[in-house]
């Protein structure tokens, strides 16, 4: 990427200072972004005595996994986690059908209704009925409580979608002609063309429709009043910005004798629980996530 | 642009009926793609925006849509007369400005101060840090402000208060909601945003600062002529299409970072049109306020889409 192999000459002053200013500006928001996840996560794993008396500043005090304990051992944590694991699987891969199978057509230069469905779509970046009648409807389809309040509202993100089509425009149509010309029809050329040529772009769709998925909060605080199928972000916010007094007293009556230090311990295993799954990922995804957005950006 | 019927066509001479017949059944097969997609975009997209009638009547569950009496702009009348008004337009229109003074520039200088690391690992290291923070859920980041700033047990007022001084309920300060609010926003956004501003540099050609080291340009001359102009037509379609979403605001974050203390700050027009349209159950306030907003915000996009337009090379659409 650097494209500086320019001829070496001897640093000025000016070199110098420049470097000062980059070197100490680039560590300063190395520091600043990655300060709060490694507090967050020495304070989960702290001896909770270190915690309780205020000594935990940047590194573990101590070890243990009370913390943990509590939190697993916890009946809503665990059918939080379950649900978020359900709407993040089934709505991704609903995501993934149905975005597929709206760019693929989208994606032919002589495919009929081309710019009218394309403009159809991209018209609702810009101009929406707002959350009134959208709720209204949810509630009307008997969607209202159900999972399916979660995952079907939000089939489709169009700049996934556009993403996607743009991908797919780059694939060479001659390919296609001829496994048409061998009889192939269009499911089949989607699923055993298409499909395999893709894989970095499906890779970036899971990843952004996943992360959607399991970082979102208001469409379960909107459509999921029982909280057997809230997800895990809703118990997070009880816990960590509500803090509400049931929450807390939950966490005080589980444990025997340490149960009284936990609460401002047990915030921080909560979050390093709901975090986790991400970051085990993110290795892995953060080459395809910097394509997605590059691919994004170039068509506004 | 080649067309698949012609390339089809001279591939297999066919006549130009069966060429047809075939380009018919082509079509037929992607119309039959497009059903369920197009369902859900009529749906749960056009359906809702039909459903702006009910702004423009007393809506009463029992009554239905189509059975609720008509009251013309009675909400919107009463919306614009109220103080809410003023309030949820001051606080909206602020958080965008303050978000897009202070966090506009902030990936533009991290893209430029990256691009002088010369030790790539470092640089590497540097950058797949800066995304982490907008992999996690505002939940969270909120959760780590209330958490880290909590009056009794938060880090920073154990700080304050080892050092002597008095601790500060920040979550409930008016005065520190924006700071807050946009202090995170930053955190969680820098990195992201600037990924585009460093393929910008990276499409910069290599011949500009061979020429620039050969007229002897000095290394902050190179950043500030020529780093700098190529970057700046991404900087400036940028800038225009953030003003242009100035009325849309992160809200979401807003209904997480608020409390009844915070609401003369904090308090925006979506949060408003949840908390009457949808806590108190008042279906028909909330959608023609909701309403006010999305055709503002319409407004909002176009204009700035022509001034993209005007001034550059690139626009939405």
């Amino acid at each position: 990427m650097t494209h500086r192999v320019g001829i070496r000459r001897a640093l000025t002053v000016e070199d110098v200072l420049v470097d000062t200013v980059v070197y100490v500006g680039v560590a300063l928001a190395f520091v600043v972004t990655l300060y709060p996840f490694v507090f967050v996560l020495s304070m989960s794993i702290s001896d909770p005595v270190a915690v309780a008396r205020r000594e935990v500043f940047l590194l573990p005090k101590g070890f243990s996994l009370d913390a943990y304990r509590t939190v697993l051992n916890d009946p809503t944590v665990i059918r939080s986690y379950y649900n978020t694991i359900w709407y993040t699987s089934v709505g991704t891969a609903l995501n993934l059908v149905f975005t597929v199978m709206a760019a693929y057509p989208l994606s032919k230069r002589n495919f009929s209704a081309r710019g009218v469905l394309m403009f159809l779509f991209v018209f609702t970046m810009f101009f929406s009925g707002g959350l009134i009648p959208l709720f209204v409807l949810v509630v009307k389809l008997g969607l209202y409580g159900t999972r399916w309040a979660i995952v079907i509202p939000t089939l489709i993100a169009i700049f996934n979608l556009i993403i996607c089509r743009t991908f797919f425009q780059t694939l060479p149509e001659d390919l296609f002609e001829c496994a048409r010309i061998e009889g192939a029809g269009e499911w089949r050329i989607v699923w055993k063309i298409v499909l395999p040529l893709s894989k970095p772009i499906v890779a970036v769709l899971i990843l952004f429709y996943g992360i959607g998925h399991w970082n979102s909060f208001f469409p379960a605080l909107l459509y999921l009043p029982d909280a057997d199928l809230q997800p895990i972000q809703i118990y997070l916010r009880r816990v960590l910005i509500q803090a509400s007094p049931e929450a807390v007293q939950q966490f005080e009556t589980g444990e025997s004798g340490r149960g009284v230090m936990a609460m401002v311990q047990i915030k921080f295993a909560v979050m390093v629980v709901a975090v986790l799954p991400i970051l085990l990922l993110y290795p892995f995804l953060q080459k395809y996530f910097v394509k997605g957005v590059l691919i994004g950006a170039l068509k506004g | 642009m080649r067309s698949a019927v012609t390339t089809a066509s001279t591939l297999t001479r066919q006549s130009p009926l069966a060429a047809l017949w075939r380009r018919i059944k082509l079509e037929r097969t992607w119309y039959v793609m497009m059903l369920l997609p197009v369902a859900y975009l009529f749906i749960f997209h056009y359906l809702p925006m039909a459903g702006i009638v009910v702004a423009f009547k007393d809506y009463r569950i029992a009554k239905g849509v189509f059975g609720s009496d008509w009251v013309g702009f009675r909400w919107f009348i009463q919306f614009f007369e109220s103080f809410y008004f003023w309030r949820l337009m001051r606080n909206t229109l602020l958080i965008s400005f303050y978000t897009i003074v202070f966090g506009f520039p902030v990936p533009i200088v991290f893209a430029l101060m990256l691009n002088e690391i010369r030790i790539v690992p470092l640089k590497r290291i540097a950058q797949t840090v800066s995304y982490l923070p907008y992999f996690v859920s505002l939940v969270i980041v909120v959760g780590m402000l209330v958490t880290f700033l909590s009056p009794n047990s938060g880090i920073v007022n154990v700080v304050i208060k080892s050092l002597d001084g008095e601790p500060v309920n920040f979550m409930g300060q008016q005065r520190w909601f924006r700071p807050l609010y946009i202090g995170s926003h930053i955190w969680q956004w820098f990195g992201f945003s600037s990924i585009i501003y460093l393929a910008a540099i990276a499409g910069i050609s290599q011949e500009l600062y061979d020429a620039a080291e050969v007229d002897g340009a000095s290394r902050i001359q190179r950043i500030r002529f020529v780093t700098v102009p190529g970057m700046a037509p991404t900087i400036i379609i940028l800038l225009i299409l953030n003003l242009g979403h100035a009325m849309s605001v992160n809200w979401e974050k807003n209904l997480l970072m608020y409390t009844p203390a915070t609401y003369e700050v904090g308090d925006v027009i979506d949060t408003y049109v949840y908390r009457r349209g949808i806590v108190s159950g008042e279906y028909s306030f909330g959608a023609a306020v909701g309403l006010f907003k999305n055709v503002v915000n319409l407004v909002f996009l176009v204009v700035f889409n022509r001034l993209a337009r005007r001034f550059t090379d690139t626009s939405l659409w």
